[in-house]
């Protein structure tokens, strides 16, 4: 079997694996890396959003041999309390959340929402975390959340 | 705020202290400066463990940076039962503010000896405990002389409201960042060491048999370490998450099943329900003291379908057995009730099984989390002493966990010659609200259903009403009527699972009274809000109206497409009062647009966290009014996917605007069931304002409006 190199979070990485294997599915077995949720196995609520490229996708339905060449960033690569990202001060500044489980694919959609329009509307960010779902209705705080960082990021 | 402040109830011997009396199984202080908070609630999203150290911190006069607030497991927690009902505050949050008080005296009283002064003349400062004259000591340097292992006495007053600093203020959660910064905090994160992964394979067939079973595809999977088979319950435990799915894939292309079982016509729900076999419970019954002249009756009847839980995580259990012992790691609500299902299950004794909870996704009432404890149990027995986790699919999720209760509900007013209530009767029929674990002689948990020595299914009960009601919760009017008669069927039978989802059945009878009484208001010609007022007379229940009528600028000129509705309860008729008035835009479709929201819960821990929950709960119901239903045919749960079950998305969110009452003098409450009802209600008001249409089965859907334009037409 070839292995499939890719660069997550900026790091080299080569993987020895059936091409077909999910994404989340090396992520969070040979990897470890938990940050990304396995919710459906569907792609259809985004709470493993990673960013590939510059494009947020669901890892539990991207294939591994899709990656190849390409840049993956996860939640562990987007910022941590020494160096948070201005999403994840933000959502710690508005309490953006209750069980938090759906969080790191959303900060996801988030991030890659920033990386293609530093300003986006209320109306551009709700477009943006569409395809994320949320069952303990956070949703106001986060979209107030991603504003905030758009803002922040703005000022700096 | 109008009207008179309303005075203090008297405290109470909280109930979680007179069940677990020992200081210590709630506070440990040791000498390094750390204080331990053990309670029996846990956390499910919904903030508690921040709510109780902001508790503790307070009445111990420590940095709330000093608390660590410990998870709860049967090897050593207060038993506090369960997690629901939002009591946590109430129960838990009473408990240890007696405690710490109790603790902080015993502390100031040995202060004062070794110091030689009188307590009255001493202060704590975050655990430094000083007197005149630069004397001082403090609870780390008492805490190896200073036994809590004594049972709580009465006597010790906790501060008044106006002595907190902590309370009232709303403290940073304290789970929230290892959640955005993806530490590892959830069960489905945190593998055990030598660890092995278990899949069970069950049927979408309702009530299926296992006829015939290969397994010769599932043994050729890499990674394989055992196929467990007990009767119909069936799984598969590998070295690794892939190898299990693969198993479990190959094992049920090798799975035939067969079902005498049928389900009911779910378009027929509401009817079918009133014909079933039931147990009928008058739930109150008040006799008017003259009787008034009864010119007409009006008669109404209400449904809603049911709802799934739909957390974001599947559930997910780990378990470990040593010899005849078994440790298990689960997201219940209830570890010591989790562990008593799992000793009628094992026949064991309770002693060797510890259940030690762990966070999941928000949990909304009993879903799948216990069941996948056994199964995880069940599956563990065959791996030779190694932990297994199991994590259920989405598709049993939202198929094989227990859903909220369908509900029917007629209501019967009788009106005198003004159009004045002179009588009121109010009936429910459905399947019980609860079927929780570790409250019967029997377990309540699915594989135990599918042994080869099953148990029988649990049917679900409701709670009396001393507890809060089931069905019934909610469905006595806050209302001054002069009579009423509250009726519960609750069946006998249980074709689809349920159980407990938030509020019970406290969202259907909100819904029912609120959609009611704005009919019965517009009858009159008379304003909702002035025709509710007229009907309460408890003053907190008034301010809520009037807060949120003020607030949202009642009532708002008409506007074309756009509508207004209001809706009150107070939850349980105990707990936290809420009144919404929601703006709608409607045509084809119904878009909530914003509800705005006005809450009493006493005396509010953590302001934040209050919104938060009222914020939340109001957009969990919104997705419930416009969007939910759990989907079947004569077979098979259908709605097993979020394709199939779609709920609320950030484009349909409305804006929600929370005004939170100031009453630091009052017992507090939770607030994560308050809204749902009152939301429920204000929505279809509105849509009626709008669209001159009462939508009385939900969810308010196209078709919903549809064919109740082709009955009005």
């Amino acid at each position: 079997m070839p292995k499939i190199q890719f660069r997550l979070n900026g790091v080299e990485t080569d993987i020895d694996a059936d091409p077909d294997t999910s994404l989340l599915s090396i992520l969070r077995g040979q990897l470890g890396m938990t940050g990304p949720h396995f919710g459906c196995g569907a792609g259809e609520c985004g709470a493993c959003n990673v960013i590939v490229g510059d494009r947020v996708v669901t890892a539990c339905d991207t294939p591994l041999w899709s990656l190849a060449d390409k840049d993956v960033t996860t939640i562990e690569g987007l910022g941590d309390a020494q160096k948070p990202h201005p999403l994840q001060r933000a959502f710690i500044a508005e309490q953006a959340l209750q069980c938090g489980y759906c969080v790191s694919g959303i900060l996801m959609s988030a991030a890659a929402l920033l990386m293609r329009n530093p300003n986006p509307t209320d109306t551009d960010v709700r477009a943006a975390l569409d395809r994320n779902l949320c069952r303990c209705g956070s949703h106001n705080r986060m979209v107030r959340a991603v504003l905030r960082a758009a803002a922040e990021m703005h000022a700096q | 705020m109008t009207g008179t402040a309303p005075s203090p109830s008297a405290p109470k011997w909280p109930v979680s202290l007179a069940a677990n009396p020992n200081l210590s199984s709630w506070i440990r202080i040791s000498p390094d400066g750390q204080v331990t908070v053990s309670p029996g609630k846990v956390e499910i999203g919904q903030g508690i463990v921040t709510a109780l150290a902001q508790i503790a911190a307070d009445e111990l006069d420590i940095d709330i940076a000093r608390v660590q607030m410990v998870r709860a497991s049967t090897a050593g927690s207060p038993n506090e039962g369960v997690t629901s009902g939002s009591l946590s505050v109430q129960q838990s949050g009473r408990a240890i503010r007696q405690a710490c008080a109790e603790i902080r005296q015993i502390f100031l009283n040995v202060a004062a000896d070794r110091l030689g002064v009188r307590t009255e003349l001493l202060d704590i400062s975050d655990g430094t405990i000083s007197g005149p004259g630069n004397i001082s000591t403090s609870y780390w340097e008492l805490a190896s002389e200073v036994s809590l292992d004594r049972h709580a006495t009465p006597g010790a007053v906790p501060k008044s409201s106006a002595q907190r600093t902590l309370a009232g203020n709303s403290v940073q959660r304290l789970d929230l960042p290892d959640k955005i910064f993806a530490r590892a905090r959830f069960i489905h994160d945190s593998p055990l060491p030598g660890m092995l992964h278990g899949r069970v394979l069950r049927s979408e067939l309702s009530g299926a048999t296992l006829v015939e079973l290969k397994e010769d595809g599932a043994r050729k999977v890499a990674g394989l370490v055992a196929i467990v088979r007990d009767g119909n319950f069936v799984g598969v435990v590998s070295e690794t998450e892939a190898g299990a799915e693969a198993a479990l894939g190959a094992l049920r292309k090798g799975a035939t099943w067969s079902s005498r079982e049928t389900l009911p016509d779910e378009d027929g729900m509401a009817e079918w329900l009133k014909v079933q076999p039931a147990e009928l419970a008058v739930i109150a019954s008040k006799t008017a003291s003259s009787t008034p002249e009864k010119m007409r009756t009006i008669r109404r009847q209400y449904a809603r379908p049911y709802i799934a839980h739909g957390s974001i995580a599947p559930s997910c259990a780990m378990a470990q057995w040593t010899g005849d012992r078994v440790r298990v790691w689960t997201h219940s609500q209830g570890v010591y009730l989790l562990r008593a299902d799992l000793a009628l299950v094992l026949e064991l004794p309770v002693e060797n099984i510890t259940v030690e909870h762990m966070e999941g996704a928000g949990c909304y009432g009993h879903n799948a989390a216990d069941d996948v404890a056994l199964d995880a149990v069940l599956l563990a027995r065959a791996a030779g002493g190694r932990p297994v986790r199991v994590q259920w699919s989405r598709a049993d999720e939202m198929s094989h966990a227990p859903f909220g209760a369908a509900m029917t509900i007629e209501i019967e007013a009788d009106l005198d010659a003004d159009g004045e209530i002179v009588g009121w009767r109010h009936s429910i029929w459905g399947n019980g609200h609860t079927a929780r674990p570790g409250r019967a002689d029997q377990p309540a948990l699915l594989a135990a259903t599918e042994l080869a020595r099953p148990f029988p299914r649990a049917i679900a009960t409701n709670p009396p009403q001393a507890n809060g009601g089931g069905a019934d919760r909610n469905s006595v009017p806050l209302y001054d009527f002069p009579s009423w008669q509250i009726e519960c069927h609750r069946l006998t039978i249980m074709p689809i699972r349920t159980s407990a989802l938030r509020t019970l059945g406290a969202q259907g009878n909100v819904f029912a009274i609120e959609s009611f009484l704005d009919e019965l208001a517009t009858e009159r010609g008379e304003d909702p809000v002035d025709f509710r007022l007229r009907h309460l007379s408890d003053q907190r229940a008034q301010d809520v109206i009037r807060a949120v009528a003020r607030r949202a600028s009642w009532k708002p000129a008409q506007r074309d497409g756009f509508g207004y509705g209001l809706g009150f309860a107070r939850y349980k008729n105990t707990g936290a009062y809420c009144a919404v008035i929601a703006e709608v835009e409607g045509a084809e479709d119904i878009s909530v647009k914003r509800l705005t929201i006005a809450v009493d819960v006493g005396e509010a821990i953590n302001p934040d966290g209050v919104i938060n929950q009222i914020e939340g709960g109001a957009i969990q119901a919104t997705s419930w009014v416009l969007k939910e239903r759990v989907r079947f045919d004569s077979q098979r749960i259908t709605s097993n996917s979020w394709t199939e079950y779609p709920i609320l998305r950030f484009n349909e969110v409305p804006e929600v605007q929370v005004e939170v009452m100031s009453r630091p003098e009052m017992e507090p409450v939770g607030a994560g069931e308050a809204a749902h009802g009152p939301v429920t209600a204000a929505i279809a008001n509105a849509v009626f304002d709008v669209l001159g249409l009462r939508i009385r089965n939900l969810p308010i859907t196209r078709e919903r409006l549809i064919a109740a334009m082709e009955l009005s037409s």
